[in-house]
């Protein structure tokens, strides 16, 4: 299996606090891995130093290949990035969107020119590709938000919570596409408060204070845990908590 | 007397219509959940009944008092917890809960039964400033503040949305708590799973409610045969089953699929289908819905 990414005990503190505990973890080509934890375990900087965005205070990490360390610019590059607070430019049309982050992840004129009329044509959305961003529903500003994350054809793709206050339908077609992506060879590495979620990726992660507590499948992590459902594999995990974010 | 009343209650931003006329009653000392998405009006239908703004049309009480011409009583008689936090970020904890007892012409000491339970899990932490706190601890500084002047009915929009599955819970552990103490709630949540939690809900989407009642009767009127359904390849199950003949719709739902069909379906007619398709380790059962499921019926209607 081909890793693209690849961590060995990364470890980050601020000051005397670590937030993030000598994690290691390896994500395969085209694989979906959903990374879980409560609120404070550390997922978020964790996150952001696989992002290139926060320098470890130890231990290794490569993503696409490039190291966090010296690398960071070239990681930014190669991978693309979708929140559920930060995606659109809602006073921009969409067009000016596609035409924005396409110039940001250096495509040429050409390229984003060719690859708008795809992606618009595949959304359906080829109709108000001129209308402000901000007009569009929720569903599909994220809809066209997860395919912005994917215009310059990054190797991973980092989801963070993307399915927030989306209605379960939207929720459920989001999904689908994320599905596609991996299918086409595209690595996703998504985290999510919604149990259900965490059954439709391959692999998962939980993390507890700092560290990872529990790495597999998702059927793995319930059979180890002697339990039905993630939703009691989570929480038999995350109730010894002893810190909130 | 009712908690809140609402008659034909609408209200447009510019062209955006937030709410179409809607109705609804709340019990006296229920536990009563709005549930819907992004957009469905949730926090636009707090606002009106916290007297923050002023509906297009339609007439509501709370506490037996009318939004529009009472909404100076009805201030001092609900606490209202927003969405977004709301907490002076630069006073501590104890200075946060002092302020707004202080706002109410109350004290902590007068009311600290009430929040007692919620805030001996920060009182800790007390000389620490809001701002600094996790979130967990925001949310119940945020609650106590809501509560610190004895209200008749809390309002609290989207208290969970954000937070992970077991803080979400030991939440809902403290609403069942305030329950008791004879407090009529009223909570909003994106979150499905959540309702069944409630006395009563209400399924909103994009201003309308789809459906009002208790849980439990939500679920009885789904209406439809449904099936838990897998197989050796999740992925491909989804789009062989939108081909079967009787499916009325299909969706994941975890490590299953959900697929609600026109007519009860007899022993072997889905496995021949799944079989002549590859599917192996097939494994299909009735099942009861859930709110979800309702939710995404009355959303396809």
């Amino acid at each position: 299996m081909e890793a693209l990414i690849k961590t060995h005990n990364l470890t980050k503190q601020f000051g005397d606090f670590t937030a993030v505990d000598a994690i290691s973890f390896e994500v395969g080509k085209g694989e979906i891995f959903g990374f879980l934890g409560a609120n404070g375990a550390g997922k978020t900087t964790a996150m952001r130093m696989l992002t290139g965005l926060s320098r470890p205070t130890s231990g290794e990490a490569s993503v696409a290949g490039f190291d966090v360390y010296h690398q960071p610019e070239m990681i930014k590059r190669h991978i693309g990035y979708m929140s559920q607070k930060f995606s659109l430019y809602e006073d921009l049309t969409i067009l000016e969107n596609l035409r924005f982050f396409g110039g940001v992840y250096g495509l040429s004129r050409k390229q984003i020119k060719e690859k708008s009329a795809r992606l618009l044509h595949y959304l359906g959305l080829e109709e108000v590709a001129r209308k402000l961003t901000g007009s569009l529903p929720l569903g599909w500003k994220q809809k066209l938000a997860f395919s912005l994350a994917l215009f310059h054809d990054p190797e991973i793709v980092f989801l963070d919570e993307p399915t927030g206050g989306v209605d379960p339908i939207t929720r459920r077609q989001f999904w689908e596409m994320i599905y596609e992506a991996a299918d086409e060879g595209v690595t996703v590495f998504v985290t999510t408060h919604y149990m259900d979620e965490a059954e439709y990726c391959d692999r998962i992660s939980i993390m507890v204070d700092g560290q990872i507590v529990a790495l597999d499948s998702p059927s793995g992590i319930k059979s180890s845990l002697g339990v039905e459902s993630m939703d009691a594999a989570f929480t038999k995990l995350a109730r010894g908590a002893q810190r909130g974010d | 007397m009712k908690a809140i009343t609402i008659e034909d209650i609408s209200k447009k931003y510019g062209k955006t219509q937030a709410l179409y006329p809607l109705n609804l009653e709340v019990d006296e000392g229920a536990l009563f959940g709005l549930i819907g998405p992004d957009g469905a009006g949730k926090t636009t239908l707090f606002r009106i009944l916290t007297t923050l703004i002023l509906a297009d049309g339609g007439h509501a009480t709370v506490a037996g008092m009318d939004v529009e011409k009472d909404y100076k009583k009805i201030r001092q008689s609900i606490g209202y917890m927003p969405g977004r936090f709301s907490l002076y970020q630069d006073l501590t904890v104890e200075e946060n809960l002092n302020f707004f007892a202080s706002i109410f012409g109350t004290t902590i000491e007068e009311n600290y039964d009430l929040v007692r339970d919620i805030y001996v899990q920060i009182e800790p932490f007390k000389k620490r400033r809001a701002g600094n706190l996790s979130g967990g601890m925001k949310q119940k500084l945020a609650l106590s503040c809501a509560l610190i002047h004895k209200p008749k009915i809390l309002f609290l929009d989207e208290p969970t949305t954000g937070v992970d599955a077991v803080s979400r819970q030991e939440f809902w552990e403290m609403l069942r708590k305030l329950k008791e103490k004879g407090i009529t709630i009223l909570v909003s949540t994106p979150y499905m799973d959540e309702a069944s939690l409630c006395d009563r809900i209400a399924l909103m989407q994009k201003g309308k409610i789809l459906s009002v009642d208790s849980p439990d009767n939500i679920i009885a009127k789904y209406g439809k045969p449904l099936y838990a359904v897998r197989t050796d390849k999740l992925h491909r199950l989804l789009q062989d089953l939108r081909a079967f003949p009787d499916t009325h719709t299909v969706f994941p739902f975890g490590e299953y699929l959900h697929l609600s069909t026109h007519h009860e379906l007899a022993q072997g007619e889905l496995t021949d289908f799944l079989r002549e398709k590859g599917h192996q380790a097939i494994d299909w059962h009735p099942t009861e819905a859930t709110i979800e499921d309702c939710f995404m019926e009355l959303m396809t209607n």
